[in-house]
């Protein structure tokens, strides 16, 4: 083991067993076989898929807060609203920490996440690292499972399924927008980010 | 050394950012916490590098108890207030799920139920059982105590679905004195403690099920 060079080694996350590194086959997922947690995974998906899915997000995601969600009609008045008149609203019945979470779990942290990975697949295209890639690479870690977009198409289902018992309910574009983002969302979570750290070379100090 | 090395047998450490391999000079206790006052950083992302994360038991109870504390008013008070011409109505988080299940939405009842109901309980019920056998030292299924903690980790952030249920509807049902709805304290209760059992699963070392006596491997 000592002849080794770290790079070949692979450590599980989930227990710290030490692998060797090997080279996946297609669709091949490499399990610890003490935990039995994801090592690693072969990517079908190439930097231009990725970064072509990461544009539509960022399309779709624009639509999404853009357009109204749902409107409600109740004896000829009708009422609708998009993410952010909700986030508004929740700040002004008194439920500003409501408002918050709304507002960075569903908008900044949602954006924060496409926009740098735009600039990031953007750059390992040509298989570069993009200015400021190591913060990037770090705040994305972090920002992990802080965007729940996919939470709330789930809730306005429910909002509506429960409106519907009292008021006339109109779907409109924004939530087919939403529910297309958490396709993409869905595309994106089998995706292992840290590929990046080894697809794109170390720039010579 | 058994079949399946583990890291610190072998000098090594894995970044918890990033994943890189790095070597450690043995006998070097910095990364256990030894307290030189100097740490070693990853030379590829820059973050400090530790074998465990640091404090996980301290900060997961922590976090876990402070989650709990506060699911007790997001249950007990009204998260959402119907209020119309002629009657004011108050819901609580399973009042909306009985009224889901009597309106003829079985299902939704079901997914609701689930995502404020049982997700949070598990991971309090399962957070508590990884702490408690962990910080034994215990040698008991940990294969399945390990998926456990990957499947509280995977599901805990549906539970804030009522929160979003409550906002959605607040911003939607607003036809002056025919028909409001209103968040109430409850549901500020209930996210307070989604972002807490969040930030507590996450304080938590699944290295730690590993630790200690090797009993089974
Ligand atoms: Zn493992």
């Amino acid at each position: 083991m000592s002849t080794t060079s770290p790079e070949a080694l692979l450590i599980c996350e989930h227990c710290d067993t030490v692998y060797r590194r090997r080279t996946l086959e297609r669709g091949e997922v490499a399990r610890c076989a003490r935990c039995h947690a994801e090592l690693e995974r072969h990517h079908a998906l190439s930097v231009n898929a990725l970064l072509a899915l990461i544009l539509t997000a960022m399309i779709v995601f624009v639509q999404a807060n853009m357009w109204p969600i749902v409107t409600l009609g109740l004896s000829g008045q009708y009422s609708g609203t998009t993410l952010w008149g909700m986030i508004i609203t929740m700040w002004q019945q008194q439920a500003q920490v409501v408002a918050v979470l709304a507002a960075f779990t569903l908008f900044f942290f949602p954006m924060a996440k496409m926009l740098s990975l735009g600039w990031l697949l953007w750059f390992a295209r040509r298989g570069r690292r993009a200015p400021g890639f190591v913060p990037l690479m770090v705040g994305l870690h972090y920002l992990g499972p802080w965007t729940m977009s996919e939470v709330f198409v789930l809730g306005a289902l429910v909002a509506i399924v429960k409106a519907h018992n009292y008021f006339d309910v109109v779907a409109d574009p924004g939530i087919y927008a939403y529910a297309a983002l958490t396709l993409l969302i869905t595309i994106f979570a089998g995706v292992d980010l840290r590929q990046l750290w080894e697809l794109t070379p170390e720039d010579p100090a | 050394m058994s079949a399946l090395p583990r890291a610190a047998e072998l000098g090594l450490i894995g970044c918890h950012v990033c994943g890189l391999t790095c070597r450690t000079v043995p006998g070097d206790d910095r990364l256990d916490g030894g307290g030189h006052g100097e740490e070693m950083a990853c030379p590829r992302c820059g973050s400090v590098l530790h074998r465990r994360k640091p404090n996980s038991y301290a900060r997961t109870w922590a976090l876990l108890i402070a989650g709990f504390l506060l699911y007790i008013p997001a249950n007990v008070l009204p998260i959402m207030r119907t209020a119309s011409l002629n009657d004011i109505d108050d819901n609580t988080i399973i009042s909306g799920v009985v009224e889901l299940w009597v309106k003829g939405s079985p299902d939704l009842a079901v997914i609701v139920f689930t995502a404020s109901i049982v997700v949070p309980m598990l991971k309090f019920l399962s957070m508590g059982l990884l702490l408690l056998s962990s910080q034994r030292g215990s040698g008991w299924a940990r294969p399945q105590r390990a998926k456990l903690y990957r499947l509280v980790e995977f599901i805990g952030y549906w539970s804030m679905l009522d929160v979003f249920v409550v906002a959605l509807l607040t911003a939607l049902v607003r036809f002056s004195l025919l028909s409001r709805v209103e968040p109430l304290p409850g549901v500020i209760f209930f996210g307070l403690t989604v972002v807490l059992t969040m930030l507590a699963s996450m304080s938590f070392d699944p290295r730690l099920i590993w630790d200690g006596r090797d009993t089974d491997d």
